[in-house]
């Protein structure tokens, strides 16, 4: 199992008083994501948006979350067979887990390079498949932990304070 | 500058609702990589792009599109000008490529966006 993970320099601090204090979600969301389903594919990120949105959190984070949010779909409907998004809203920070069926990523440090990809022609035509879906991830999210290894799921997680 | 100009000026058909030709249209970009889009984007732009997918609308829930320009003749499915006019999103279509529509803009003055 290779597991990634990255802190902006920033949110330590914060990071590690919410692992410390363990809260408990405000409100916590579940979405389904389908297999290539680039028709349904970003409405849990665009519904994310919203709802901190009415919470009030201000537009630059709102973007923060959104694109993060989005780019982690985007490669749950590209690159698994499905999965599920969680979404857990707390008082200072939104905390995302997106949990795939497989097939897992072969080489999680390759992935991780701007420009490295593994998307098929149907996925490069609708415009994604630049290989820059995690680095895009990892700017916009304070805390964006990875695992994964071949054959299992994937489960990337990110959490963006406001 | 308003989108009527721009739509004048790239001899383009407007897709949606009328009203939008009046909309003030103050920055633009141009790519056909959404990553590119999400990453450059940093205040409410309009967007010059090849993709006619029901993901390039999705984009405007993550990022402040002003409109759409759809270049080299592209032209988007009804269900997306739908999906765009509930949303308010303005969109275009024109025979340029990307290429020339940008210059023609940049030339009459529409700056690039902030990236």
């Amino acid at each position: 199992m290779a597991v990634y993970c990255n802190i902006s320099e920033d949110a330590q601090q914060k990071y590690e008083h919410f692992t410390k204090e363990k809260p408990d979600p405000e409100m916590s969301i579940e979405y389904k994501v389908g297999h290539k389903d680039f028709v349904n594919s970003g409405k849990a990120s665009s519904e994310i948006k919203l709802m901190l949105k009415r919470l009030g959190v201000n537009p630059e984070i709102l973007r923060k979350v959104a694109v993060a949010s989005y780019e982690a779909e985007i490669n749950v409907t590209a690159h698994s067979l499905g999965g599920d998004i969680i979404c857990d809203i707390y008082l200072d920070c939104v905390h995302i887990k997106f949990i795939d069926n497989g097939p897992g990523i072969k080489n999680l440090e390759k992935a991780l390079e701007p420009g490295w990809s593994t998307a098929d022609d149907l996925v490069r035509e609708m415009g994604f498949g630049a290989g820059l879906g995690l680095p895009n991830i990892k700017k916009n999210a304070d805390v964006m932990h990875i695992e994964s290894a071949e054959n299992q799921s994937t489960i990337l997680q990110i959490i963006i304070f406001y | 500058m308003k989108l009527r100009e721009i739509v004048e000026l790239l001899d383009g058909v407007l897709l949606t609702d009328a009203e939008h030709l009046d909309r003030e249209i103050t920055c633009a970009f141009g790519s056909d990589l959404i990553s590119d889009i999400l990453m450059c984007t940093k205040e409410a732009t309009l967007l010059l792009t090849g993709l006619t997918n029901p993901q390039v609308i999705r984009l405007s829930d993550m990022i402040d599109l002003l409109g759409i320009i759809f270049v080299r003749g592209k032209k988007p499915a009804d269900d997306l000008i739908e999906m765009a006019n509930a949303r308010d999103l303005p969109l275009i279509t024109t025979k340029f490529t990307l290429y020339k529509s940008a210059g023609i803009l940049y030339n009459s003055g529409l700056r690039s966006c902030k990236i």
